[in-house]
């Protein structure tokens, strides 16, 4: 559009602040967000007053049913927040070994073959918007209950994220190193090996750290399909109304996130 | 008229910026303090407005102690008083349009001013300022996209909107190559002699000092060591403010007229 | 040939290496240990192998009648789960932003550190266990989604918020100040121009989060399509699941990359 640039006048005389144009744009996009936030708070009843208005329940559930927690519960709920984290690691481990050849091919400076470039990003890209809760249910019916569809579903679901990210970071390299292995006639494996590679390194241990904190956080849902881990009994226990022990799971499942995440983002910040 | 009687300032550090100072500026003069880095220019400029407030001392502005003013006092004193600043301070993501309107906040209730809503005599106030500057025509275009002449100049029109009694500038040209900081410097002198604005400049550069000033205020680890007409000043002057010899970039050269 | 004595070269001292390097493979050789030794991960046998299930999926799914009459319904529920993500991000974006304010250390000196600890600990607190905590004390349905989404999006954005609140240009602040504006004022006119573009930019950005987040809520009764996803499942209608995970799939990859095109063009 074109940029209004003399100071003009509007139909009754007055000098506008912001010219018509840019006035009339923000008045619209403003218009459609409330507009569509009208349609999604009419769909869902959550309309503005409600918001507030809901937190009383709330404290009142936590006050009245969560408290006091039982702590006798502890071990079962230790042992299944063992299993969480177990199904994050070896999930995140696997998704970190497979994820290199992938955000290779999905990095235009190396990868310059189009379609295969075009073609694994797309495959990713659909990977990624697939729920990870979705991929465990079909992961239970096909490789059976337990963990190890959990750890499959984790995989696939990370796989596309730190596939991602790892490709924009290798699409952001210096080139410099990459040419002069090229130059001296190294083939695609050596100029990934000692051109690429030390680049990314910091990049790539920090994502995966980052991935690992997501899978932590995701690995609690999957134990509501079957797919192992702490979402397992807390599913169970939603449904046996005991929420002492829900509470329990609630606040021991916290505390072990805050205490993973909180190592993973030392570590990271140590990295870069 | 402004007045710092026995005026000292103190850092929480502990590092005195300002050691009784005694200063009586006139309505109307053009003032240029120079000074090496470090010798409390900024610090003297600041105090006026009580961006840095000093803890010793008077300072009288129009027959006030302005030090004993509280906070809607200061406000009041400090919509009289323009300031220009190194770095322009502008909203860089806003037109230049509703930067110099800003100026015109003090003047504005807070509910009318969040709303946006400025009286039209600001609006035109604003534009008229502008074109004083010369640069009106870029009204409605981002800050960010002006030069950093043009950003000075903004800045400017910003102090004026406020209809100023006095003009403070804290190295207002610093960041600016030769030709473009005569014509900052030119738009400063020409609206301090039609509006008799009293114009407080910090400047680095001597033969800009001499060209521009009326009186000149020499200062050397927070004291006033020199106070004096410019046409008193000689290269003499300056090697005693300093307490060196003048060095070539003590002078910035350039566009003379 | 001992090279190093010929050109005189001092080897650098490695042994801290080392040991950084021993020990952290001490550190993953035991958490791998652990992890095989106390997690159960055998194959437990199936009904349908990976072929028939994805045929099932992604190909009998256009064929089947059922899935045909119900395609309308599937819609339907996507439509739910926009709108709670919309309706979350929304209350998240807009309540975000006075926390992340209390967090930047440039607007609230040593009060940083409260508005730090709150979105901390509400980022700790995976969604799920908000959504299961929501249902229970508002009843099932979108509005359990919509406060469990708002108060997870709070976190992320408040504190993507503070950092862009911290790294904004204080000196505005200052000349605002001095020319005797109110301390409201500069604030409004100061602060909040600078940080809208990137404010809104997050704030979608959470809003792509979102979409994915609450197709999964439903599953603890909190809407969406995460519920008849469930339901479809527990029938063995690997059909129905395909076409709704294909309308999750289209509608989320369309979100993407408008969100995309939209934060390009505010920033
Ligand atoms: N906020 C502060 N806290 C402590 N000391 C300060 C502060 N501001 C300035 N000073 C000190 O006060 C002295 C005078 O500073 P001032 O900024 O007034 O110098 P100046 O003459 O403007 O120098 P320059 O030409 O570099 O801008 C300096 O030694 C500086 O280190
Ligand atoms: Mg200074």
């Amino acid at each position: 559009m074109q940029p209004v640039t003399k100071p003009q006048k509007n139909n009754n005389g007055r000098i506008p602040i912001i010219p018509r144009q840019t006035k009339t744009r923000m008045t619209i996009i403003v218009l459609v967000v409330v507009l569509l936030y009208a349609i999604a708070a009419f769909f869902t009843k959550a309309y503005p007053n409600r918001i507030i208005t809901g937190f009383p329940h709330v404290i009142d559930f936590v006050k009245d049913d969560l408290f006091p927690p039982n702590w006798s519960y502890y071990k079962t709920v230790s042992t299944r927040l063992l299993e969480t984290w177990n199904m994050a690691l070896l999930s995140t481990t696997l998704a970190t070994l497979f994820c290199l050849p992938f955000a290779f091919l999905m990095a235009s400076n190396i990868n310059t073959n189009k379609y295969v470039y075009s073609i694994v990003r797309f495959g990713m890209n659909v990977l990624r918007t697939i729920p990870e809760l979705i991929l465990a249910l079909i992961l239970v019916a096909v490789v059976g209950l337990g963990p190890l569809s959990g750890v499959g579903a984790l995989f696939l679901f990370s796989l596309g994220i730190l596939a991602k990210l790892l490709s924009e970071s290798i699409e952001s390299i210096d080139k410099g190193p990459l040419e002069a292995i090229r130059a001296s006639g190294g083939n695609v494996f050596q100029v990934i090996r000692y051109g690429a590679m030390p680049q990314i390194l910091p990049h790539f241990t920090s994502y995966s750290l980052y991935v690992l904190e997501i899978n932590v956080r995701a690995s609690v849902v999957l134990g509501f399909v079957g797919a192992g881990g702490i979402g397992q009994i807390l599913r169970q226990q939603l449904n046996l109304f005991r929420f002492d022990n829900v509470a329990t799971i609630i606040i021991m499942t916290f505390i072990a996130v805050t205490i993973i995440d909180m190592i993973s983002t030392r570590i990271r910040e140590r990295l870069v | 008229m402004i007045e710092f009687k026995n005026v000292s300032l103190t850092y929480p550090n502990g590092h005195q910026g300002l050691k009784n100072v005694n200063l009586k500026l006139n309505d109307g003069e053009f003032i240029v303090v120079v000074g090496l880095s470090g010798a409390g220019k900024s610090t003297l400029i600041r105090s006026i407005n009580q961006l840095v407030k000093p803890t010793e001392g008077e300072l009288i502005i129009d027959g006030e102690n302005t030090l004993n003013f509280k906070e809607k006092q200061l406000r009041q004193l400090r919509t009289k008083i323009g300031m220009i600043f190194q770095n322009y301070n502008l909203v860089k993501r806003t037109s230049v349009l509703k930067n110099v309107l800003s100026g015109r906040l003090g003047h504005t209730g807070t509910i009318r001013s969040l709303l946006g809503l400025y009286p039209q005599e600001d609006v035109k106030l604003a534009l008229e300022s502008l074109d004083r500057v010369g640069i009106v025509e870029k009204a409605y275009i981002r800050a960010d996209q002006l030069s950093g002449g043009q950003q000075q100049r903004v800045s400017i029109a910003r102090a004026l909107t406020q209809k100023p009694k006095v003009i403070l500038a804290d190295e207002p040209v610093a960041s600016l190559d030769p030709p473009t900081s005569h014509i900052v410097m030119k738009d400063l002198k020409k609206i301090n002699r039609e509006d008799n604005i009293t114009t407080l400049v910090n400047l680095h550069f001597i033969d800009m000092a001499m060209e521009y000033a009326d009186r000149i205020i020499g200062m050397r680890a927070g004291e006033v060591v020199f106070d004096g007409p410019a046409s008193s000043v000689t290269e003499k002057t300056f090697e005693e403010i300093y307490g060196r010899k003048i060095k070539e970039d003590d002078v910035l050269g350039g566009d003379e007229k | 040939m001992n090279l190093d004595k010929q050109y005189n070269i001092q080897r650098p001292d490695r042994t801290k290496y080392w040991m950084k390097f021993g020990f952290i493979t001490f550190i993953l050789a035991t958490l791998y240990t652990i992890a095989f030794t106390t997690t159960d991960l055998s194959y437990s046998g199936s009904s349908l192998s990976a072929f028939d299930m994805f045929k099932r999926l992604f190909f009998d799914t256009f064929f089947d009648p059922v899935v045909h009459e119900r395609i309308p319904q599937y819609i339907g529920y996507m439509f739910e789960t926009l709108a709670i993500a919309f309706a979350g991000t929304m209350i998240g974006a807009i309540l975000a932003i006075p926390i992340g304010f209390l967090a930047a250390k440039n607007m609230s000196g040593h009060f940083s550190s409260i508005g730090k600890g709150i979105l901390n600990g509400i980022r700790a607190f995976p969604e799920i266990l908000f959504a299961v905590i929501f249902v229970a004390s508002v009843g099932m349905g979108p509005y359990a989604g919509v406060l469990a989404i708002g108060i997870n999006s709070i976190g992320m954005l408040g504190k993507l918020y503070s950092e862009v609140i911290e790294s904004i240009d204080m000196t505005v602040v200052e000349a605002l100040k001095a020319s005797g504006a109110s301390r409201l004022q500069a604030m409004w006119f100061g602060v909040i121009p600078q940080v809208i573009p990137e404010f809104s930019s997050y704030a979608i950005y959470r809003f792509e989060i979102d979409v994915r987040a609450s197709t999964v809520l439903g599953i603890v009764g909190a809407g969406g399509i995460g519920a008849p996803i469930i339901l479809a499942s527990n029938q063995r209608a690997w059909e129905q699941v395909g076409m709704m995970l294909i309308i999750i799939i289209v509608v989320v990859t369309i979100i993407d990359y408008l969100s995309a095109y939209i934060r390009k063009k505010i920033v």
